[in-house]
């Protein structure tokens, strides 16, 4: 994400080549460029992580409803000796900056406080929900990167041919449908008018949620062998399924194509062809190869944009996922949930982006030293 | 690469009616601007009149039938283009001045001042859209100015990225330099030396961003946090219509509307990005040759 801002220089490689008795093992350990790149990375998502609770933190203090009427309710509310203590017990009395390394505090202990909706701590909830939104994400991720990658290869090296067009207008089409619209028009069309998939939530009203592993249904199930559970919680999974790989295709067409585009033009995939290499050998040895780091990148893009898609998804298919608790939680100006989402998620989307960073320092040397 | 191979081989950049998509774009983009200017002249029902039988599937008098208050949806429909467009191009104006301004402080100066700022972009990036967009329309209440709002102030990060680039690379071209030389202050720098340049990739990103700030809009709609009920919003009437399946007509026709406006804007965008970007323009074909 922010390999432009990493102004550092990397200790030059000579010093690896120097005899280990001219540096200390520890430097020497740090001087290695993948360390200390791995480090830097490191360093810049925990501050970015610090950020996301900044603002967390900020945002709930600036929506313009009373933390105190929310949590005590209305009759409560209009005693004020209840409201004192309250305030006083809450912290809510003391500066803002107090009441944030308080927040900070609790945070660090996994206390992200009781939800306003459902009175239940918001860990517990935010446990029930994610895993539900990762199988589908998860799901969809990995059937978008085979496919955006497989059909932006070909769009590129048949560029402005039949086939190019096509993949081009298919994926425009992908990207320019409302999220919520393809949900409706598929569990309409699917389950409505064919009958071919099961309708809303995550199994049949019939069955039993599996034995809690990982609390996604199809993992859970084949780990206990229940075979129909298996079956039913994928056929469940297929329809919301299918409305988010339509627009996460059509975003990694698109950049995968120009990222493959602009490899393509470079003066060694030239020199591979002029040396006689076969074409299948120049496409996946070097011109896959060398388009793979901002490939990368919008993987990570994608994953983000597959999670604000999931909150219109899961609304219509009554999915009960991060999607789903985050709606009802920011209509309801639940606070402590919506904090607790928001967290969450801007933790999964620098962590993804962390890890995209380090894969990206292992395949492409150039980034390193960067 | 010789000189003279890079004169045969010139970027040709062909004609708008060799580009089959852009052409389809510009129809459905100009029907809907032009519906949106003449609909109130059209010899439609009242949008809001509640006159009709409630439920009645499209027929000869209701082409795409009409609502569960007996409203029809045909007018909803084109009426629709008014509570989307005008507010979609106000969004992406709004995030391209204020991301342009940020982007261009930011990449101009450098230093700190850049470290700052894009920090705080990498911050509204690491949240997802439409939970902030959430979160901001239901702490300002629905409407479809707070959608706006709340939009603007999550989306000029993208923008900020971009400019912030540009200035980048155009701050040490040598005429920019000589400028600065001559007496140029920041400001009339970055406006006469430097605002030409990233004009057309800003036209790009804006046109390609229309299409999925109109997305937003009317998920917002859809979930209730953008136009308030009685208002023919397009997110909303699908938003309505998802409730009743048996009656198809109410989500079908607004959705589709949405689509061919982003689907026409998405045309436009990508094939003005392909022929204004020299990297994509004039891409080498020989693997395949």
């Amino acid at each position: 994400m922010s390999h432009s801002s990493s102004s550092q220089h990397a200790e030059p490689a000579v010093a690896d080549a120097l005899p280990g008795s001219a540096r200390s093992t520890r430097t020497s350990w740090f001087a290695r460029p993948v360390v200390r790149y791995i480090g830097i990375r490191g360093l810049v998502s925990a501050v970015l992580l610090l950020g996301v609770t900044i603002v967390t933190f900020i945002l709930t203090n600036l929506v313009p409803v009373s933390p105190i009427t929310a949590a005590l309710g209305e009759q409560a509310a209009s005693d004020p000796a209840t409201v004192a203590k309250f305030v006083h017990d809450a912290g809510l009395d003391k500066p803002a900056i107090v009441q944030y390394f308080v927040y900070l505090g609790k945070l660090l202990h996994g206390d992200l406080g009781t939800s306003i909706q459902t009175r239940n701590p918001v860990t517990q909830d935010l446990g029930q929900a994610f895993p539900a939104t990762a199988e589908l994400a998860l799901c969809v991720i990995l059937i978008s990167i085979i496919l955006g990658l497989g059909l932006g290869l070909i769009a590129a090296v048949r560029k402005d041919r039949f086939s190019d067009q096509l993949i081009r207008m298919v994926s425009l089409i992908g990207i320019s449908v409302p999220t919520f619209w393809l949900a409706a028009a598929i569990y309409f069309l699917f389950f409505f008018v064919l009958r071919w998939a099961p309708g809303s939530g995550r199994l049949s009203p019939a069955a039993t949620p599996p034995p809690r592993v990982t609390g996604m249904y199809t993992v859970d199930s084949l780990l206990s062998g229940q075979f129909t559970t298996f079956l039913d919680a994928v056929t469940h999974l297929a329809l919301p399924t299918l409305t988010l790989t339509l627009f996460t295709v059509g975003m990694l067409v698109r950049f995968s194509r120009t990222a493959i585009l602009d490899v393509l033009n470079q003066d060694y995939v030239r020199a591979a062809r002029a040396k006689g290499l076969a074409t299948n050998r120049v496409l996946f040895g070097y011109v896959v190869r060398g388009s793979i780091a901002p490939i990368l990148t919008i993987v990570g893009l994608a994953f983000g944009s597959l999670l604000s898609g999931t909150v219109l998804t899961e609304q219509v298919f009554a999915w009960g996922g991060l999607g789903q608790y985050a709606y009802r939680a920011s209509t309801a100006l639940d606070l402590p949930s919506v904090m607790g989402v928001g967290l969450l998620v801007g933790a999964i989307y620098i962590i993804t982006n962390f890890i995209i960073d380090v894969v990206y320092g292992f395949v492409d040397p150039r980034v390193r030293i960067g | 690469m010789t000189a003279p191979a890079t004169l045969i081989r010139r970027p040709r950049i062909a004609p708008v009616w060799r580009r089959p998509l852009a052409i389809v774009g510009i129809l459905f983009v100009s029907f809907w601007f032009i519906t949106m200017i003449i609909v109130p002249f059209l010899p439609l029902a009242d949008p809001l009149a509640q006159d009709f039988t409630p439920l009645s599937p499209p027929s000869g008098t209701h082409p795409f039938g009409t609502d569960i208050l007996g409203r029809d949806v045909l007018s909803r429909t084109l009426f629709g283009s008014r509570a989307t467009l005008p507010f979609a191009i106000l969004l992406v104006i709004i995030s391209l001045i204020l991301g342009s301004l940020v982007g261009a402080i930011a990449g101009y100066f450098g230093g700190v001042i850049d470290e700052i700022i894009m920090r705080i972009a990498d911050l509204v990036f690491a949240f997802p859209t439409i939970v902030l967009a959430m979160v901001v329309a239901a702490a300002l209440g629905p409407g479809i100015t707070n959608a706006v709002i709340a939009l603007a102030l999550i989306s000029w990060p993208n923008y900020a990225r971009v400019i912030r680039s540009l200035v980048l690379s155009a701050r040490n071209q040598e005429y920019v330099v000589a400028g600065r030389l001559l007496g140029a202050g920041p400001l009339s720098s970055l406006r006469r030396d430097i605002l030409p340049n990233v004009a057309s990739p800003m036209l790009v990103l804006a046109m390609l961003d229309l299409g999925s700030q109109i997305l937003l809009l009317s998920g917002l709609s859809f979930l209730g946090l953008g136009a308030v009920p009685p208002a023919a919003e397009w997110g909303s009437m699908v938003g309505d219509g998802v409730q009743q399946f048996s009656n198809w007509w109410l989500a079908a026709f607004p959705g589709l509307a949405i689509l061919t406006v982003v689907v026409g804007f998405n045309f436009i965008g990508d094939t003005l990005r392909d022929s204004l970007d020299p990297r994509s323009a004039n891409a080498v074909t020989q693997v395949n040759a």
